[in-house]
């Protein structure tokens, strides 16, 4: 049961790849849709694993992803 | 579902022009992020460098004024005079600041101007492809320096924090780094600290972010963070070089 969720905003990732080297959990990879930039936008291949540690958007350079996270909060 | 992460309302929903990987994004966020938590975003005007960074005044929710070249604390300084109440930071990159910048940012620093200044340090000349700048490392290989910085006939690396406090003016000086998550979250806290400088009038306040530039580094996005790691941070210690608070015990 994941207990975070990544949400991504497609038309801004630039395929930069931080954020899946940032992941503890390998919850994301390169997509295989392309945005209208030309770049393969990441996807959570594993959503399941996503704790919504927030780690993979803190790397973001283009501020692309969404974090959520199911209670207890640690915010 | 609780959101716990989504951009900061101080950033614009443009997406940013910069590089694939380019840490600009992430500090520009961490500027952004810095202005909701205080709570400070309808008071804040933010001075653009040229550089890269020049667009910064399109991706920043504030009032934003570009500077001529390495002039941003000059007008920011202008600006905080005339309008003391509102929160000024400037966004420069170490061609403005180091370079071209040098006068206005160390006479800034020497006033003790009451401004925040994010100063991203990246060794080269981003926008203009590549040349050596005053911050390029010894031995770093750039388009003006093809066979590496040299001490001979280049000089050494300008380390701004170490310069700006030999000065009795500033009020925070810090070096902190962009290169994995730990680290950004301390820039994160590093920053806001600056502005909060600013507003209890401690004056001048000034971070520094070790950045990369991947592109004219002629490395992978997840590699120059790696370059950065093992061949700035040696050069460029971080750490805090200044902080007045801290004297007073608080």
């Amino acid at each position: 049961m994941a207990r975070g969720e990544v949400l991504v905003n497609q038309e801004l990732c630039k395929e930069c790849s931080l954020c899946i080297t940032a992941c503890p959990h390998n919850v994301l990879r390169i997509g295989k849709s392309m945005n209208t930039k030309g770049y393969h936008p990441v996807e959570a291949f594993a959503p399941e694993r996503c704790t919504g540690c927030t780690l993979c958007a803190v790397m973001c350079p283009d501020v692309v992803l969404t974090v959520r996270r199911k209670s207890p909060e640690r915010k | 579902m609780k959101t716990v992460f989504e951009r900061p309302q101080a950033l614009t929903e443009v997406p940013m022009h910069y590089c694939p990987g380019c840490t600009h994004g992430i500090i520009h966020r961490l500027v952004g992020e810095a202005i909701d938590s205080l709570g400070i975003l309808g008071d804040t005007i933010g001075v653009a460098s040229v550089g890269c960074s020049v667009f910064a005044y399109d991706y920043f929710n504030c009032d934003m004024q570009q500077a001529a070249h390495g002039r941003a604390p000059a007008v920011a300084t202008g600006i905080k005079r005339v309008l003391p109440e509102k929160m000024v930071f400037t966004y420069q990159g170490d061609g403005d600041l180091a370079s071209i910048g040098m006068a206005e940012i160390v006479h800034a620093a020497a006033r003790g101007e009451n401004i925040t200044v994010v100063f991203v340090n990246n060794a080269i000349y981003g926008m203009t492809s590549g040349q050596m700048a005053p911050t390029s490392l010894i031995g770093q290989k750039t388009a003006t320096s093809p066979r590496g910085r040299t001490v001979e006939e280049m000089g050494y690396p300008i380390k701004m924090c170490e310069l700006l406090a030999t000065l009795e003016g500033p009020s925070y000086l810090a070096r902190v780094s962009s290169h994995d998550a730990r680290h950004v979250l301390q820039a994160g806290k590093a920053i806001k600290k600056a502005f909060e400088m600013q507003q209890h009038n401690k004056g001048f306040a000034m971070v520094e972010v070790l950045s990369t530039c991947n592109v004219n580094w002629g490395l992978s996005p997840v590699n120059a963070l790696k370059w950065l790691e093992e061949n700035m941070i040696p050069q460029y210690p971080l750490g805090v070089f200044r902080d007045v608070t801290a004297k007073e015990g608080n």
